[in-house]
């Protein structure tokens, strides 16, 4: 496989993989700079006939809102959204994601990245949250997180309906696990070993004793990304749409 | 109250702004006030703190490095695909610029409250994120109806000024925002409201129910420029699109502040 074809088929893997686990949600909402979670999104709309409703921040076509941006927060404290796409610069251990900054302090942090957008919020009431970061490197994967932009869990007495679900990467999916606190290794992408997922952790994690692969995507899902999503994609992320293009004809 | 609207133009706009106001500007995609934001950047202003609401993009990167900005409130600054600030990332590594980090719906609930002419609202989330830590006017209090139910107070947002691009205006000066409801809060929330407007049309949007309730009312409107195209390079609407070549360039050239002053100068002469 050339190095654009594998290129690719990582991207269809992830969008594929969000797609599945947003099955049976009535709705999603895709934040800002989201390409991927977003044609995952829409994926999954396809996938279920059009019953689900997907919101893509910053699209005019994706999008119902005629209430403003607060809408997106309001649905959300009301329990209007099921499912809700975060990152981070740096992800740990326990959940909590970093958009802030790393190194030094606060704020004038070595390493400085846009902020916090709605984490500090959308992570505590949408019950589903899809972690999602395709660098899987323990830069990443830290420890600790340098900075809070939002924490993984909360104790009893604060409002919190929601949090991470699974954590998906270049390299496996994870799982996290509310009880103990911990993200436990679900699967892992065709060809990656668990020696390189432990290599380029920073935080410990379980997984099962045989590691299941990453359900690859189906025919039709494959067909759905390479036509239907790309072009939907085209109006909100125009830069990305045109590099899965560029990858078709390569 | 004023029984005329302000048409004005671009250079006379922006006198409504002075020195350490407080500036709220919207998100790229609400209708970003860019021809005006080259008037804003000849006048040289100083001390501003900009509220973006609730995010900023290239316009607050260029205020930054054109050094007109003391204080950034925001969720993050952004220029989406084409990275993350430059010149907000310089002048925070510097020490230019007091940052005070925000989440998204806490930016449009503090203005909520003002527009409401409350002191403070309270907001769910936010309690455990460092966030918190940093920002003096927000606390953690008791809900007054509950027991052991911590909630966070946020200080009501009252901008001085806000300045944002929509599609018309009509001959009263009232302005049709369409769906971009963030404007309405924008306006609401503002002491003085600024606007840019593709075209003025000769009607009355509040007479038609069907514009009506996608239209600021001129009450809220302080002035009014026209702008064709005023949000190049961003995208407006389905209007046109992004200038893809211009933000590319922007972004590499805003890496050093000689390549950004360079980039500026040949901008503003254009």
């Amino acid at each position: 496989m050339n190095q654009a074809s594998s290129a690719k088929s990582k991207i269809e893997l992830l969008i594929a993989s969000i797609a599945r686990s947003l099955e049976g949600c009535r709705h999603v909402a895709v934040g800002a700079s989201s390409p991927i979670p977003g044609a995952g999104a829409l994926l999954a709309k396809h996938l279920s006939k059009n019953t689900m409703r997907v919101s893509i921040l910053g699209s005019e076509r994706h999008n119902f809102f005629t209430d403003g941006g607060v809408e997106l927060f309001d649905l959300a404290a009301q329990g209007r959204i099921d499912a809700f796409f975060l990152g981070g610069g740096q992800i740990d251990g326990d959940g909590n994601i970093n958009l802030v900054g790393a190194g030094d302090t606060y704020p004038q942090h070595t390493v400085r990245w846009p902020g916090s957008f709605g984490s500090a919020y959308m992570y505590y009431l949408v019950p589903k949250v899809i972690l999602f970061r395709e660098e899987h490197s323990r830069r990443v994967f830290v420890p600790k997180v340098d900075f809070i932009s939002s924490p993984g869990s909360s104790s009893n007495n604060i409002y919190r309906r929601g949090g991470p679900m699974s954590l998906l990467t270049n390299l496996c999916k994870f799982s996290f696990n509310k009880n103990e606190n911990e993200f436990r290794l679900e699967s892992l992408h065709p060809g990656v070993t668990l020696e390189e997922v432990l290599n380029n952790t920073g935080f410990s994690f379980t997984h099962p004793k045989k590691i299941p692969v990453t359900e690859l995507p189906s025919y039709e899902m494959m067909n759905t990304i390479q036509s239907l999503i790309q072009d939907q994609l085209s109006e909100i992320y125009p830069i990305f749409a045109k590099r899965m293009a560029a990858f078709q004809k390569g | 109250m004023k029984s005329n609207p302000i048409f004005v133009s671009l250079a006379n706009l922006v006198q409504f702004i002075s020195d350490g106001d407080k500036i709220a500007i919207p998100k790229d995609t609400s209708g970003v006030a860019m021809s005006a934001t080259k008037e804003l950047i000849k006048k040289n202003l100083k001390n501003l703190h900009i509220v973006c609401v609730p995010i900023g993009g290239i316009q607050a990167d260029m205020l930054i490095g054109a050094g007109l900005v003391s204080t950034v409130e925001s969720s993050a600054i952004t220029l989406g695909e084409y990275g993350t600030g430059p010149r907000f990332l310089q002048a925070l590594k510097n020490n230019e610029i007091k940052m005070l980090d925000s989440t998204c719906p806490a930016i449009y609930a503090g203005l909520q409250a003002a527009e409401k002419g409350i002191p403070f609202i309270p907001l769910r989330g936010i309690i455990g994120s460092d966030l918190l830590e940093n920002r003096s006017d927000w606390k953690v209090g008791e809900n007054p109806f509950s027991e052991d139910d911590p909630i966070v107070f946020l200080k009501a947002i009252r901008p001085d000024v806000c300045i944002f691009h929509a599609h018309s205006a009509d001959k009263h000066g009232n302005v049709f925002i369409g769906r971009n409801r963030d404007l309405i809060t924008l306006a609401h929330a503002s002491a003085c409201t600024l606007v840019t407007v593709e075209k003025i049309i000769d009607d009355d949007f509040l007479s038609d129910n069907l514009r009506a309730g996608a239209t600021l009312p001129a009450i809220y409107t302080s002035a009014i420029s026209v702008a064709e195209r005023g949000a190049e390079p961003l995208a407006f609407g389905e209007e046109y699109a992004e200038d893809q070549e211009f933000l590319t360039k922007y972004s590499i050239a805003a890496k050093t502040q000689a390549g950004f002053e360079k980039f500026i100068a040949s901008w503003l002469s254009a």
